[in-house]
């Protein structure tokens, strides 16, 4: 399994996975630097500490924690931790976008990208995919657990409450759901565009077990995923309402769904770089 | 192999064989599970649920979710078969199959019953005459549509020892059978039923033995028709299509589905790039269907041995 980093190593991480971001989207000019700046201290803590993986990559996971990205538009994140994890080398991060590159616009698995278990950016079926990887799991005795993020404004799909329903139903307790609660989804902010209203009251009345969390502490991020464990011992999956703020890192893209899907120009590349030290060396 | 007529002394629907044939490769093969979307009595799913209850999924009437669910067992080494009508195992949920398995190249056999207008009563809404179309167009997906019980249940088998996404579409009706029993099945492969000289027919599904009364009456006024079974639409056989339109330099295609986007427009586009000829699709065309008995609405719809030996003439009118 690989090595846990403490709290002040991910600290280390997680402005160097935010330079990379800004850098990826700013190379194409295009992609969605927003969500994925708010969930790196999410997926830095996931990957770097909480989960129990290996580390070399297999599609089966067998006998290891795994992740799935639902709201697959913040890719930049995804790639960026999945590079700094080892997955694949830091340099490949120059090709997102770009023609022949296997760091798709949108995660995909057809170029074998390591780390990428499923395609994702069509909203609202990550969660049934997860479902399926954890009965996979338990039919296969592996009491290992199936993480998955979802964004909140892809709560609006259908879907994710079919699936809800049937991970109660079913007691599916190898399954930790993290929500992204930024409130704001392209258009504008969430409540303004079809609220979500009380998600915690939602969520246990779909029969779930609840905990919520500040996705941009990750001290508290450590803390609620492994309160979340234990509660899966209650036979029942967990999903953590991780508060996080849209372009937390970047002053100026900090709290607005503007920054949802475009990238800086040269100005505001410069302006971010310089509110961002880069602790592991670029790409 | 010349001429050969066939007859049958039994019917049973293709379901049946789906359901017979899953029963088969869940002993043979434990990694084999079923998923199903509260229609586990439709299509003859309760003996592998009795079976093999732990490796039985009930999701309820919740198809997007199946397809998903599915595609994640397949990570972890699980063989999904999932289990619905052929409407909502395609069109409604064309986007979780589109990226969650087809896009994401899982391994997840989508099963479909009660497909095309031999449903019946039931009406147009479950009806799916565009399901052929949805799927073949999909990059990577393989698609099957077996003609009678004992092919049903060795497809259902074959696509099992199959790594990748299929879809397989079968149906409701008590049909005749007329292909042997535990017969191999080779996805990919088209099978020539009775060779012929002046009109290739290629039938696929139900209409395979709707193009074989046909052949009977043709035969009978002096036409010698070649009649060839598409089980796999995609990938389709060129080789056996091509050669035998080059002995008999016309033909006629029968499914019942839409000829828009159908097996016939496959088949037209291998022979117009490769040997243009006078081509007949028969199908329906571009309608939804209605209530009536299977026979009723196989009259009414075009897709009768009757229509078919009339396209025959059509098309070597043209030759």
């Amino acid at each position: 399994m690989s090595k846990k980093l403490n709290i002040s190593d991910l600290k280390k991480i997680t402005p160097q996975v935010r330079r990379d971001i800004i850098r990826m989207v700013h190379g194409v000019q295009s992609g969605h630097p927003g969500g994925s700046l708010g969930c790196t201290d999410f997926l830095v803590t996931l990957f770097f500490n909480l989960m129990d993986k290996k580390s070399s990559f297999s599609m089966d996971g067998k006998n290891e924690d795994i992740f799935f990205l639902s709201n697959g538009h913040i890719s930049p994140v995804f790639y960026s931790v999945l590079a700094r994890s080892g997955y694949f080398n830091v340099e490949e991060l120059k090709t997102f976008r770009k023609i022949d590159s296997r760091l798709q616009g949108h995660p995909a698995t057809n170029e074998g990208l390591p780390g990428v278990r499923i395609a994702s950016g069509s909203l609202g079926q990550g969660l049934s995919v997860a479902i399926g990887a954890a009965i996979s799991k338990k039919l296969n005795n592996d009491s290992s657990i199936v993480y998955v993020l979802l964004g909140d404004g892809e709560l609006q799909e259908g879907q994710i409450w079919e699936a809800l329903m049937y991970a109660a139903h079913n007691n599916i307790n190898n399954l930790i759901i993290t929500i992204d609660y930024n409130g704001q989804q392209i258009d504008g902010p969430v409540d303004e565009i079809n609220s979500l209203k009380n998600l915690q009251k939602k969520f246990k009345s779909f029969g779930w077990n609840v905990v919520e969390s500040d996705g941009n502490n990750i001290d508290d991020i450590i803390k609620t995923i492994n309160q979340a464990k234990e509660m899966l011992k209650k036979k029942l999956p967990v999903v953590n309402i991780m508060k996080t703020i849209m372009g937390k890192g970047v002053d100026f893209m900090e709290n607005s769904h503007k920054w949802h899907g475009i990238p800086p120009d040269d100005d505001q590349l410069k302006n971010a770089l310089n509110q961002l030290e880069e602790t592991l060396g670029d790409y | 192999m010349k001429r050969k007529e066939y007859n049958f002394t039994e019917k049973k629907d293709t379901r049946s064989g789906f359901g017979d044939g899953l029963l088969h490769v869940g002993k043979n093969n434990p990694n084999v599970v079923a998923l199903c979307a509260d229609l586990t009595g439709s299509l003859k799913m309760n003996d592998f649920k009795k079976k093999f209850p732990k490796r039985f999924f009930q999701v309820g009437i919740a198809e997007a979710n199946m397809m998903g669910i599915a595609a994640g067992l397949t990570i972890g080494g699980k063989i999904p078969f999932t289990g619905t009508f052929a409407n909502f195992s395609t069109g409604r949920v064309y986007d979780q199959i589109r990226q969650s398995i087809a896009y994401s190249n899982k391994n997840v056999k989508i099963c479909a019953s009660h497909a095309g207008v031999t449903l019946g009563e039931d009406g147009a809404t479950h009806q799916i005459l565009e399901d052929i179309g949805m799927m073949k167009m999909l990059p990577g997906m393989t698609v099957i549509n077996p003609c009678d019980y004992n092919q049903t249940k060795a497809a259902t088998m074959a696509i099992a020892e199959y790594n990748g996404p299929v879809y397989l579409r079968f149906g409701r009706p008590k049909w005749p059978i007329f292909t042997r029993e535990n017969q191999k099945f080779e996805i990919g492969k088209a099978i020539v039923f009775t060779e012929g000289t002046d009109v290739s027919i290629f039938a696929t599904g139900h209409m395979l033995w709707q193009a074989l009364e046909a052949e009977k009456e043709l035969h009978k006024s002096g036409i010698s028709a070649e009649v060839i079974n598409i089980h796999t639409i995609k990938p389709l056989d060129e080789e056996t299509i091509l050669k035998s339109i080059n002995k008999t330099k016309c033909a006629v295609t029968c499914e019942e589905h839409n000829i828009i986007g159908g097996m016939g427009e496959s088949i037209s586009r291998i022979i117009s790039e490769n040997n243009p000829c006078p081509i007949k699709l028969v199908g329906t065309n571009d309608t939804f269907g209605q209530s009536g008995t299977p026979y009723e609405l196989l009259e009414k719809y075009n897709l009768s041995p009757d229509y078919i030996f009339k396209s025959v003439k059509k098309v070597l009118k043209k030759k």
